[in-house]
């Protein structure tokens, strides 16, 4: 393990002020990688599966429906049907004669029975082989049942997670401009690209309320069938999440007409600058918005900036590593560190494009690192290079971290804080304080020497002063 | 409530599977694996494959759980798999510098026909496999078997691969500790040593898979059965297989690869199964069992006597795996409570028929299913009400619905601590079950005691 970065992959980490910017990305993951990234299914189905009123049907072997069942922890204020697992279960048989009987049962079985708004049927590696024709059977139970049935084209091996989106946003179109629209409120928008984790898409619903602006529905957190299929009736689609559902977006503007924004909650900075963009757009229609806007941003940061106080005297000069599935996520992270005080020591993504690393770039401080689709070994080792205080990621980071002695936050499907919004911006400064400034560290082996010293026992007298 | 669309009325389902009580083979085979030393598995399939079993290990875990893919690509669906794995091989012997590379595959590769051991000599005769190291495979098509099955599969690919029989018996005997945590593996380990018995135990995931905060991240963590020990097996004294599906299928190849008897024993959960564990090491190695080991189990057999009223009659639904299961049950009955409801998503004949036996008094009819899901679970609780459920962290959802305590064994468990660490297997391990069963009876009854019957001693 002498030489940590892979020679092929020496043009996807990028130190900077080192050299002149250049970087690889949206390359395939090099054979024999033990690579964070996952399959064109997973992106398919952690867009899909917080439409709480659908009925979620993977057609493949076991693991696809077990491995995501109820993962992500996409809240809902009504229906639950999304947190049930319902797969086909191929045995060997089916895979030798097709399993498209067997999908047809399953499908009319169900839809019978619990009587759904919609379905969608997703495709997994196998059935891409065995050369099913789910669009075929889905049509014929479409037509039997009078429900839309929707093929999701999401096998596996067609490339990576943001295919995977791709098929999810082109499942989705299927149902948009399927509802009545009369009475959508010109001042209307769509929330795209957000899942509604630890209730998120609440807040930011509260917001455009605030502000006077309706939301027709959420895409896909806390979603409805129904929403969707009259999604073409807002005036403007608002897109978070860099990958996951900016080809709906696209595909919205081209056939509807319906321009988009990309927006971000995450952060002061971010958060405030989307609410301005919506209450722009809709000026003409409502001069009275801006304001209302402005007064809106005013009220939340004279509530938030004095509770944040503390935790940025806390966590001055702390240092950060972040390493997330989209590169969008990533910008507002470095931001929101700034603002906490904190310097960004590396940064990367999963499924970066070369533009997000271009920005990433330009925001990021020199020394920074930069790097697409990493891999254990060369995160341990950035992390311990940089020595710092607390890593961003995932599931799979997030022991990488701890076995280090380096505090966590999860930023992506196990977060159980709402960290959008003004609010979250407050959640996030406690967050990443209670594990940067956790006592546990003064144990730790590699930690154990610094604690010692006297300054560092002021920063934990410090912890104290601040009550959650 | 979670589970609302889940109706009292059990239909006929055909097609469909509703909340697994099980999940694919690769997994199994990639848990295997990691009870190796120095062993890095790998998924010859998607990317995706390999990133769920990682993150359902790391969340049962809470441990770094390396593992690599040869990241199928449209391509390699269409031409086969052996450009990218040839190319992973030399990767990652390169990069990571493992001793072995495990090999299992999916069910994308399988039905695509890679010939995983063809592809292997290819990289061998190009170099790419360098001297004293193992590339070894087992076929883990997820459209066959379970989870189980997948891990039962490549603890027989380490026989099939290194056992070797020099004709020089050893003085130790073989242990395949079953599907179990960790902790479980490390108690087996601990009984057998006080019983002065030299062991080899595979797989064996203990200080791979609970390790403890170091500072340092290490990708080859020091647990593991070695390549060296593998080797030994085929000269060891016996083999006990702990476990019929888990660890039949390796413990019966070594019998027949080397000669090596075998003795096929349910897990050692509860009185019974743990003496007949404890009772084949003895007659096996012709020793006594030491005075400390007899009274671990009399402290159990103590519990048992002083809380016994508590025990009585209580009903339980259970979910997991058919080995888990079977010594569970027996565990349940021995103490006077009843198992009525039992579902697992792996199927085997022999699974049924071992329940009915051991239920054969109770006074309830037994709803058993293999395969079965927790959909069907849960249908059989509406209908019977339990008063405790045994399963993984997937049952809280009924327990919640139903408002019945969870105690959580088995895989996954997503929500809680301690099965790492703590073992359920051995004497220790039933304490360790009473005391959980206790707490949730009991807290129970607390909670629900009218104030003139809420009682403080019990």
């Amino acid at each position: 393990m002498t030489n940590t970065i892979f020679a092929e992959r020496k043009d996807q980490v990028h130190r900077k002020g080192e050299e002149p910017f250049q970087m690889a990305c949206d390359k395939e993951s090099l054979a024999g990688a033990v690579s964070q990234r996952a399959c064109v299914f997973c992106g398919s189905r952690v867009v899909l599966y917080p439409i709480t009123d659908a009925l979620h049907l993977v057609h493949g072997p076991i693991g696809c429906a077990a491995y995501t069942w109820d993962i992500r922890g996409a809240l809902s204020s009504g229906p639950e049907l999304h947190r049930h697992s319902y797969s086909t279960d191929l045995q060997e048989s089916d895979v030798i004669f097709g399993g498209e009987d067997k999908l047809y049962r399953a499908l009319t079985q169900l839809i019978e029975r619990i009587n759904p708004k919609a379905a969608f049927v997703y495709s997994t590696c196998i059935v891409g082989i065995i050369g099913d024709d789910l669009s075929g059977v889905c049509k014929k139970v479409e037509r039997e049942k009078g429900i839309p049935v929707i093929p999701v084209e999401s096998e596996g091996f067609k490339g990576n997670k943001r295919a995977g989106y791709n098929a999810a946003c082109r499942a989705m179109f299927q149902l948009v401009g399927t509802g009545p629209i009369d009475d959508i409120s010109p001042l209307s928008v769509n929330i795209l690209g957000d899942f509604n984790l630890a209730g998120e898409i609440w807040i930011v619903r509260e917001y455009f309320e605030r502000m006077g602006v309706k939301v027709v529905a959420n895409i896909t957190g806390d979603g409805r069938v129904d929403d969707l299929r009259r999604a073409h009736g807002a005036a403007l689609n608002l897109v978070q999440c860099s990958g996951s559902t900016i080809d709906l977006a696209k595909m919205m503007k081209d056939e509807y007409k319906i321009p988009f924004l990309r927006v971000s909650y995450f952060g002061v900075e971010d958060m405030a600058d989307s609410l301005y963009k919506v209450a722009d757009f809709f000026k003409d229609l409502d001069p009275e918005i801006m304001e209302r806007t402005k007064a809106l941003v005013r009220d939340e940061l004279s509530e938030l900036y004095p509770k944040l106080k503390e935790y940025r005297k806390a966590l001055k000069g702390k240092k950060a590593a972040i390493y997330v599935g989209g590169a969008f996520k990533a910008f507002s992270l470095v931001k929101a560190f700034r603002l906490l005080g904190m310097t960004v020591e590396l940064v990367g993504s999963q499924t970066g494009t070369e533009e997000d690393y271009k920005e990433l770039h330009e925001i990021t401080d020199p020394g920074t690192i930069i790097v697409d689709d990493s891999n254990p070994l060369e995160l341990s080792s950035f992390l311990e290079e940089k020595d710092v205080d607390i890593f961003v990621g995932g599931v799979k980071e997030r022991p990488i971290a701890y076995k280090l002695g380096v505090g966590f936050c999860d930023h992506n499907h196990e977060r159980k804080e709402a960290l959008e919004g003004f609010v979250g911006m407050l959640n996030f400064a406690k967050e990443v304080y209670s594990t940067v400034m956790s006592p546990v560290w003064r144990f730790t082996p590699r930690k154990q020497a610094i604690s010692s010293k006297p300054q560092e026992m002021d920063v934990c007298h410090e912890r104290k002063a601040i009550k959650n | 409530m979670l589970l609302r669309h889940t109706p009292k009325e059990i239909t006929e389902r055909s097609a469909l599977t509703i909340n697994p009580a099980k999940t694919c083979q690769p997994i199994g085979a990639m848990y295997a694996a990691l009870g190796i030393h120095g062993c890095l598995p790998h998924s010859h399939g998607s990317q995706g494959c390999c990133a769920y079993h990682r993150s359902a290990l790391t969340r049962h875990y809470k441990e770094p759980v390396m593992a690599a893919t040869s990241s199928f690509t449209e391509g390699s669906s269409v031409f086969g798999g052996q450009a990218n794995l040839v190319q992973a091989i030399d990767n990652i012997f390169t990069i990571y510098e493992p001793e072995v590379i495990a090999v299992h595959t999916t069910c994308l590769s399988e039905t695509i026909g890679d010939d995983i051991p063809q592809i292997t000599r290819k990289a061998e005769a190009d170099g790419k496999i360098p001297e004293g190291k193992y590339v070894i495979h087992v076929n883990t098509p997820s459209y066959v078997g379970t989870h189980v099955t997948g891990f039962a599969n490549m603890t027989k690919a380490m026989v099939d691969y290194f056992a070797k029989s020099t004709g020089q018996k050893i003085d130790q005997i073989n242990i395949i500790p079953g599907y179990v945590e960790p902790s479980d593996m490390e108690e087996i380990k601990r009984i057998a040593e006080m019983m002065g018995v030299r062991v080899v135990m595979f797989p064996d995931t203990s200080k791979v898979l609970n390790r403890p905060q170091t500072g340092k991240y290490e990708m080859f963590p020091e647990g593991g059965v070695t390549v060296e020990a593998l080797k030994t097996t085929g000269d060891s004294l016996a083999t006990i297989g702990l476990g019929r599906l888990a660890s039949g299928p390796a413990a019966q190849a070594l019998d027949t690869k080397c000669n090596v008897p075998c003795e096929i024993l349910d897990l050692p959960i509860g009185f019974k199964a743990t003496d007949r564990f404890v009772d084949t090491l003895r007659k096996t190695l012709g020793i006594t069992v030491p005075d400390s080991l007899n009274n671990e189990r009399g402290q159990l057999l103590d519990i048992v006597t002083d809380m016994h009223q508590y025990f009585y009659g209580k009903k339980v639904a259970l979910a997991g795996d058919p080995d888990h299961l079977i010594a569970l049950t027996e565990f349940l009955v021995s103490i006077d409570m009843w198992p009525i409801h039992i579902v697992t998503g792996t199927s085997g004949k022999k699974f049924e028929p071992r329940i009915r036996e051991i239920t054969k008094d109770s006074p309830y009819p037994i709803n058993v299913k293999a395969p079965g899901d927790m959909f069907l679970l849960h249908q059989w609780i509406k209908n019977e009400p339990v008063d405790l459920l045994m399963g993984n962290t997937y049952m809280k959802y009924i327990a919640r619905d139903e408002d019945v305590p969870l105690i959580r064994m088995g895989f996954p468990i997503l929500d809680r601590i301690g099965h790492s660490y703590f073992p359920i297997v051995g004497y220790r391990g039933g304490m360790r079950l009473l005391e959980k069963i206790l707490d949730a009876i009991l807290d129970r009854q607390d909670r629900d005691a009218p104030e003139e019957s809420f009682e403080l001693v019990m």
